[in-house]
């Protein structure tokens, strides 16, 4: 699936100490962040470059009422409806038996269902290729990708950039989507692959 | 800055030695990208020589049936259940490292919840195991599931412990092994990003599912692990309690008490935390990792176990209390003469449990011998051994006597094969460890980096002078304002 290639200007700092400064700097010159890649979770980073907060943990909510509406709805709807058993004399519905499987299932159904969802928005799947800006950035750099327009000059965004602390800046001509692919071949821009 | 996050200076360091981010990288990720080495070689090799003699005892029980065992009419669960409820046990608790650790937001846990997902993963898988084959006519193993069928449909039934106990262990298999892999994903896209050789390329591309450690994706990757960890708390207990179940609903004398659930959650997190400690001492020893799996991270597992085993021990002494304080005659013979008289057939194996799980834990009072690693690594097969005889207790001594004396059994002791099955799952075990621990990043390389600058013995050092610098401040401040 290819979301276009764009231009970039890639910028990597070594220490977060001087990444957030110069999130907020980026942003306030007005230049669009594309995105910021860190090596593990750098709280507070998101709200820095003003990103909402995520809502994943609703649909893990709305998963989990699922489950338990469809545990509770499929033993009641077999015990009292389709074949009721008599159980030791004891009453078809029996509510209180079912709350292991009914509790089982509610995070069964919360889990799985919010795995799936976060493999979706983040585009995770095996055999997905991306892009990727910086090869230390899953290592020890923080690397911030800027976007540029038609009307972006590019030098002089690397020039703030390394007044900004900066270590590696270049431009990269990227792919922003994922594609299907391996990453022992060589990785290739879409429109190199292709031929447009 | 809210970066550098306050830690007090009485807190040990979490990684000890001079470290940065690269370094945190280099010292895990090289043991998988080296050979490994003869000692490997030799533990892979004796794991899979024990997984094919259990694969070949569970040939034996299948083609043969369940006669190949030496569980006979009056023992029907004898060591096939006892390995399940050990192997739940110890799944249950290295969860518990990982995901309760993870809501108490305790620093320590990153050292080892890898490593400790992973084997809650295999040892659920060799728990399933035993009911799986006990079921004896194994190919029928999918009417335990509720499917439309063509006999009615005849449903399953759903007021049954057993029933629960088929929902309870499957759902925990699949949330452990997502709660494992989606913490994974960021520490295989390090490998990949590294990889020199095509095969690493290729097959650590494909296993980090193209992960980019994009900023929003590692907000949702939080709320993901924090989510997935408060459902797994709950479930850790509740499956654990469900397994208890199996016993304490039925009207066994011995199996038919209400502490049950609590004194099993207590005793899975105490053998589980000895396993941990058992694997986590050759690990660190053979990958070199003594700076990540500190003294500090050990000691902190000793305690638990102290305070675990002083719960098992409370909790027995309370069963046994209640038996007599019961006057019921069944259960009261069921603890006083199956288990507490040390001249009955099984007495032994009660007062084995007691000494390992009750008495042998309390040396861990002394600060010297919980940061003794030779007296840990001892002390954890102890443990383990005292949990394993604990479920052979609740399960042989219960049922060898049932109502009618004239069915009373003989001694019951395992067939080989019944052996081999068992020692088969330690082969599956340590089997899936070995190769984990080859091919996989065995602590969790973004939660190091996200506690080195807060947890690291280098940044720690440099934190001393901020807070005497702080203090000073605080004290010029609070003598101008006192004049």
């Amino acid at each position: 699936m290819a979301g276009g290639i764009k231009k970039f200007v890639v910028g990597s700092f070594d220490d977060e100490k001087v990444l957030f400064p110069a999130v907020k700097n980026v942003r306030k010159a007005g230049y669009k962040i594309h995105d910021v890649y860190t090596p593990f979770p750098v709280h507070g980073l998101d709200h820095a470059m003003g990103i909402r907060e995520t809502s994943l943990h609703t649909a893990g909510f709305i998963y989990a009422i699922t489950g338990t509406t469809t545990a509770l709805t499929f033993m009641s709807w077999v015990f009292t409806k389709d074949w009721p058993l008599n159980i030791g004399g004891k009453p078809n519905f029996a509510l209180p038996a079912w709350i292991p499987i009914t509790f089982e299932l509610t995070v069964l159904f919360s889990a799985v269902g919010m795995v799936l969802t976060f493999c979706y928005l983040c585009n995770l799947a095996p055999f997905v290729k991306k892009h990727h800006f910086h090869p230390r950035a899953t290592d020890d750099l923080f690397v911030m990708a800027i976007e540029c327009t038609d009307k972006t000059n590019d030098a002089e965004v690397q020039a703030f950039l390394q007044s900004a602390g900066a270590q590696e800046i270049n431009v990269q001509m990227a792919e922003t989507g994922w594609w299907i692919g391996r990453y022992h071949k060589e990785q290739k821009l879409y429109k190199e692959e292709k031929g447009y | 800055m809210s970066l550098l996050k306050y830690e007090s200076q009485l807190r040990e360091p979490l990684v000890d030695g001079n470290k940065d981010y690269h370094q945190v990288t280099e010292d895990i990720i090289r043991p998988i990208e080296m050979k490994p080495s003869r000692l490997w070689y030799i533990g892979f090799y004796i794991s899979v020589a024990l997984l094919l003699f259990g694969v070949y005892s569970v040939y034996r029980e299948v083609t043969y049936g369940i006669g190949q065992w030496n569980v006979n009419k009056t023992i029907g669960w004898g060591w096939d259940i006892t390995n399940f409820v050990w192997w739940v046990g110890i799944g249950h608790a290295v969860t518990l490292i990982s995901e309760i650790l993870l809501l108490f937001r305790e620093g320590w846990r990153t050292g080892v919840n890898r490593a400790a997902e992973a084997m809650t993963f295999f040892a659920v898988m060799c728990a399933g195991q035993f009911p799986i084959w006990h079921m004896g006519r194994v190919w029928m193993a999918f009417f335990v599931l509720p499917y439309p069928n063509s006999r009615g449909p005849l449903w399953v039934n759903f007021n049954s412990p057993l029933l629960w106990d088929v929902f309870a262990i499957s759902t925990y298999f699949t949330v452990s092994l997502l709660f494992w892999y989606s913490g994974l994903l960021p520490d295989l896209a390090t490998v990949r990003d590294r990889a020199k050789t095509k095969f690493r390329k290729m097959f650590y591309g494909v296993a980090s599912f193209g992960w980019s450690g994009s900023t929003k994706h590692w907000q949702r990757h939080e709320s993901l692990s924090l989510v997935l960890a408060g459902l797994s708390t709950p479930l850790v207990l509740s499956v654990h309690t469900i397994v208890s179940f199996d016993f304490a609903t039925s009207i066994v004398p011995g199996w038919h008490t209400t502490i049950f659930p609590p004194y099993f959650v207590a005793g899975a997190i105490f053998s589980g935390f000895a396993m941990v400690q058992t694997l986590m001492i050759v690990v660190r020893k053979v990958l070199n990792l003594q700076d990540y799996i500190t003294l500090g991270h050990i000691e902190a597992m000793n305690k638990v176990i102290v305070l675990t085993g002083s719960i098992v021990g409370c909790a027995y002494l309370t069963e046994l209390f209640i038996a007599w304080y019961g006057q019921n005659p069944y259960e009261w013979y069921a603890f006083k003469e199956n288990r507490a008289n040390l001249f009955s057939p099984y007495g032994w194996s009660y007062w084995l449990m007691m000494f390992c799980n009750v008495v042998s834990p309390q040396l861990f009072w002394s600060r010297k011998l919980r940061r003794n690693i030779t007296v840990t690594f001892f002390m954890s097969i102890i443990v383990n051994i005292g949990m394993w005889f604990e479920r052979f207790v609740i399960i042989v001594t219960s049922v060898y006597r049932d109502y009618l004396p004239s069915s009373w059994s003989t001694y019951y002791s395992p067939s080989i094969w019944e052996i081999g099955f068992y020692l088969g799952t330690f082969g599956l075990f340590f089997t899936c460890f070995f190769l984990f621990a080859k091919y996989f990043p065995v602590i969790a390389v973004a939660e190091i980096k996200a506690i080195l600058k807060t947890s690291g013995e280098n940044y720690k050092v440099k934190m001393t002078d901020i807070e005497k610098a702080d203090a000073e401040k605080f004290y010029i401040e609070e003598v101008e304002h006192a004049h």
